[in-house]
């Protein structure tokens, strides 16, 4: 069976659970093969092996942190004509988009992005994406090329499938063009301690009707007793209630956890398109009109103020 | 200097949106406008040379007939003229075709930086950027919070998650901007008039010297084999707090086996 070449991320050297998720999926369409940028160590080799990776290409080069996705590309490009494999999987957002962009032109290959599903299919992998705003649903194929795929985070669940994988390391030649836009400053943000937005399991999130920035301190102590991250709307985000970076729509983040709790969100169509993808959503807010409970698998008329304390202790009393 | 801005004409977000028997949007009867996430690019295109970066800005767009609206409303909040790329064979443009042809019309227009936003509001894919900047051969930097443009080069601040960062290109380069930029401005009547009068040179893919072949829907990479509605998400429950709304939301996160 070919390879289908999957593109590890990591955050703070640890390899993310989306990617674990892109093993989990090309394991439907080939033999999953990963690639990492920079060094590995043994446990990480052995977490791609548990979730079946057959063999990990290692380009280690120090300069690749100094840059943006450029240099990946360069990399990406590299292992896809060395490795010929039946598709390439990178995780959608900022950095792994860009880098199946710029891979997908230098190889005049098809690209599908966000991908909610990929399954195999006569003349390659059949992807599902949500569009228009999650209105639609669509199915494509690529055509020309090695497909290139970008596939939202939770889009499955990580199923291991241990495997002794093969390492082989990868050379690493930057052009000149790929040193163009280089990082000069770095102001590293104080860790939250919770999961990245992206990949978390439960979202708990606030908006405008939360009041102040002090509210979204109850938020946190939700997440925290759920093990969940905590996002905002943009009305919250622009009150500077909460940073812009953990925004939820279509000018910021897209997520689709196994739960979404909103709290005091009205569920604006252009927030709606970055959270319907959730699996179940819970919704409270004091407006019975608002078009957040259209959606929401269990809604809650009534104050975040009240609400939020009260589901605290409950959550913490059940949890033991 | 010379700045090219990319602007998009999109529906309405709140439009009922459609596909067409040949699986691409259906855009007849559709209201559309400038991209709103575009609308960050003008604004700061527009904003760098009243703070006295010496440049020409000229938007480009690709499109049907009423793409030029979306020229129009950016004409209007400022720059000096545009370019509207028509052509039939364009139809269903794949990204890699798109950027194709933006690339030769950036090129044939001349260009120090590029500006976009960071996204369509309808494809919504975010790749065009980074597609152009490598088929130009020049540095990109993508989702700018901030920049700063200075004679030979540029820098701008990304937001992410774990860190906050700063990146800087020579130019020529492609940069992509978010809605963290700041506030797009509101034309007056007197600029909107202004807007109006100022040139819009339309080009075909012969005038651009691209094989009609390379796009449209007979030259993508990609090919949409099936598209349905989403059933819309069903309403669930929806309760009134009696006190008791902490309650009977634990015992459903329980039932979901989510607690």
């Amino acid at each position: 069976m070919a390879e289908v070449l999957v593109l590890v991320e990591r955050s703070d050297g640890v390899v993310r659970k989306a990617t674990l998720e892109l093993l989990t999926l090309a394991r439907r369409l080939g033999d999953p093969a990963a690639l990492v940028c920079g060094a590995v160590d043994d446990a990480t080799t052995a977490l791609l092996g548990e979730y079946g990776a057959t063999r990990v290409y290692v380009a280690d080069d120090p300069e690749l942190e100094e840059y943006l996705v450029a240099p990946k590309a360069d990399v990406l490009v590299t292992a896809v004509r060395h490795a010929a494999p039946a598709a390439v999987l990178v995780t959608s957002g900022p950095e792994g988009t860009e880098v199946a962009a710029r891979t997908a032109v230098r190889l005049e290959s098809g690209i599908v992005t966000d991908a909610i599903d990929v399954t195999a299919g006569d003349g390659g992998p059949l992807v599902t994406q949500s569009v228009f705003s999650g209105s639609w649903t669509a199915q494509s194929q690529v055509v020309r090329g090695t497909p290139v795929i970008t596939v939202r985070p939770n889009a499955v669940s990580p199923e291991a499938a241990p495997t002794q994988p093969a390492v082989e390391a990868l050379p690493v030649q930057l052009t000149d063009a790929a040193r163009g836009a280089r990082v000069v400053g770095r102001t590293p943000k104080t860790g939250t301690g919770r999961p990245d937005l992206a990949d978390a399991a439960v979202v708990v999130a606030g908006g405008r009707g939360m009041g102040s920035a002090e509210a979204f301190g109850m938020l946190e102590r939700l997440a925290d007793a759920l093990g969940g991250a905590v996002a905002a709307s943009r009305a919250a985000t622009d009150l500077g209630w909460y940073g812009h970076d953990f925004q939820i729509g279509q000018t910021g983040k897209t997520v689709a956890p196994q739960l979404y709790l909103a709290s005091g969100i009205s569920g604006a169509i252009q927030h709606r398109a970055g959270m319907q993808g959730s699996r179940t959503i819970v919704a409270i807010n004091k407006d019975p009109k608002a078009p957040i409970f259209g959606i929401a698998d269990l809604g809650v008329v009534g104050d975040a103020h009240a609400v939020l304390p009260a589901l605290i202790t409950e959550v913490e009393k059940r949890k033991g | 200097m010379k700045i090219v801005v990319l602007v998009k004409h999109v529906p309405e977000p709140t439009a009922a949106w459609r596909y067409a028997d040949d699986h691409t949007l259906d855009r007849t009867g559709v209201e559309g406008r400038l991209s709103e996430l575009d609308e960050y690019a003008v604004e700061q295109a527009v904003s760098l040379v009243e703070k006295g970066l010496p440049a020409t800005i000229t938007y480009l767009t690709m499109g049907p007939a009423r793409a030029v609206e979306a020229l129009r409303k950016a004409l209007a909040m400022g720059g000096d003229g545009a370019v509207h790329i028509s052509d039939e064979a364009l139809h269903g443009s794949d990204a890699l075709g798109t950027s194709l042809v933006l690339a030769h019309a950036v090129e044939r227009i001349g260009f120090d930086l590029v500006l976009s936003g960071m996204a369509s509001t309808d494809a919504e894919m975010s790749v065009v950027p980074a597609m152009l900047a490598d088929r130009l051969g020049v540095p990109q930097l993508t989702f700018a919070g901030a920049l700063t443009v200075t004679d030979d080069g540029v820098t701008i601040r990304r937001d992410g998650e774990t860190a906050t960062e700063e990146v800087r290109a020579s130019l020529p380069a492609v940069v992509s901007v978010t809605d963290q930029t700041g506030e797009a401005r509101y034309p007056s009547f007197k600029a909107i008039m202004a807007g109006k009068r100022k040139p819009v040179t339309t080009w075909t893919l012969a005038d651009l010297g691209v094989d009609p072949a390379s796009v449209g829907v007979a030259g993508a990479a990609t090919a949409v084999r099936a598209v349905a509605p989403q059933p819309p998400r069903q309403a669930g429950t929806v309760v009134i707090d009696e006190g008791d709304a902490a309650v009977r939301v634990a015992d459903f996160l329980v039932a979901q086996k989510l607690l």
